[in-house]
């Protein structure tokens, strides 16, 4: 089964955060979610701390990818 | 605490330090920014309205852009980005600044009307709230925009080329602009206090993300405080230095630059916090993301000046007197409108 990858590029505050909270809720043991700017990165990493989750940021090409189990 | 509070509350405190040295400087009374007030400001200061008490090219707004600018491009977050919806957000920045005008502040004034004692700005937080509530339950049933995309280098500097434009103008021919000689517009700091304390709070801004929107929206949706504790900075010390400088006047009559009309009050501060959730931050925030190359926030801005020039060639902004008729016809107008805009684009987007 591929991961699921959760696409917040080009989205404004704070759908990025919506989005992972639903990937989150999904109950999918791991998934990425793709980010292009910072605010977006902190706000996204912030709330899947604050679930408890594990989180690994890769940069790519001025895109953030956000692993987490 | 984590460490972005810690920011935050500094940030904050700073802002609301700086707007009461402002105060002081000269500025109006519990109006040290006001990121609405100053837009309508400008706007008269080029002609677009003939509202003679309010026309002054205020240097803060000038500087709050630029700085944004020059911080984004020293830490590497100028980002030349747009296309979300263009249109849909000069439209939403014409109805929060209609909003605005009706209970005459952005959220940054109404924190400090509050921290002034004002509790008319009490009846607009909470007409704030309510609206930001509404905002969320569109945000929940998936309320978007659109995607924005990568933009040329001139487009995300544009809005800092204009900015720097008419700071030139106001230094070098002032002849071509015109100031108020009586009321609000005739209060002002000395320009290079405004510019420097614009320029400061710009960064800050940019560096803490302050918004005052986003911070009850994120407790709302969220149950995260961080923004909020930006807020809240502002709030608290502005209060203190209110009190000292002995400005502090709690009651409803007779607040500077106010009404105490109640509904209207709520009603504005309503449009202004769903149109701002709708945006994606408060006015400030709109002006710095502008700064940092964000085009759809300068085309929000610039639908900011549209809609102060509106309320005063047609008299919906409100004055110490009260609210105007056309005013309260035009904010329920807004309400219709942003209702329907959320309406419409609140598909699920997130599958």
């Amino acid at each position: 089964m591929s991961k699921l990858t959760v696409d917040a590029r080009g989205l404004s505050c704070p759908q990025p955060v919506l989005m992972a909270m639903k990937a989150v809720k999904s109950e999918a043991a791991a998934f990425d979610i793709i980010v292009d700017n910072r605010t977006a990165l902190n706000n996204v990493t912030r709330y899947l701390k604050s679930a408890g989750k594990i989180t690994n940021t890769e940069e790519n090409e001025g895109c953030f990818v956000i692993e987490v189990q | 605490m984590t460490k972005e509070k810690g920011l935050l509350l500094a940030g904050g405190g700073i802002v609301g330090l700086l707007s009461i040295i402002l105060v002081k400087l000269g500025n109006p009374a519990n109006m040290g920014f006001c990121i609405a007030c100053f837009i309508r400001d400008i706007a008269g200061g080029l002609g677009m309205h003939q509202a003679a008490v309010v026309q002054y090219v205020r240097p803060e707004i000038l500087g709050l852009v630029c700085g944004s600018f020059i911080i984004a491009l020293i830490k590497k977050d100028f980002q030349p980005r747009g296309g979300s919806s263009p249109v849909i957000r000069f439209i939403l920045g014409v109805g929060v600044m209609i909003g605005a005008l009706v209970f005459l502040g952005c959220p940054l004034r109404m924190a400090l009307r509050i921290a002034g004692g004002d509790l008319n700005a009490i009846v607009g937080l909470v007409g704030f709230v309510a609206g930001i509530l509404v905002g969320v339950v569109f945000l929940q049933k998936g309320f978007s925009l659109g995607r924005n995309y990568q933009q040329g280098c001139l487009e995300g500097m544009a809005s800092v080329g204009i900015n720097l434009f008419l700071l030139i103008v106001l230094v070098a021919v002032p002849s071509l602009l015109v100031f108020s000689t009586e009321g609000p517009g005739s209060k002002r700091a000395p320009l290079l206090a405004a510019l420097a304390a614009g320029l400061l709070v710009g960064c800050i801004a940019q560096r803490t993300r302050l918004c005052m929107v986003g911070g009850i929206r994120d407790v709302i949706l969220f149950k995260d405080w961080t923004l909020l504790c930006g807020f809240i900075a502002i709030i608290v010390i502005a209060l203190i230095g209110n009190m000292i400088i002995g400005a502090f006047a709690l009651g409803f009559a007779e607040q500077p630059v106010a009404h105490t009309d109640g509904l209207w009050n709520f009603l504005g501060m309503s449009v202004v916090g769903l149109g701002s959730v709708l945006l994606g931050g408060c006015p400030m925030r709109q002006l710095i993301l502008s700064g940092e190359g964000n085009t759809d926030s300068t085309v929000a801005v610039l639908g900011m000046f549209t809609g102060a020039a509106i309320c005063h060639n047609f008299g919906l902004a409100s004055s110490a007197s009260g609210t105007t008729l056309n005013g309260r016809i035009a904010c329920v107008i807004v309400l219709l409108v942003m209702l329907c805009i959320a309406v419409y684009h609140s598909k699920d987007t997130t599958k």
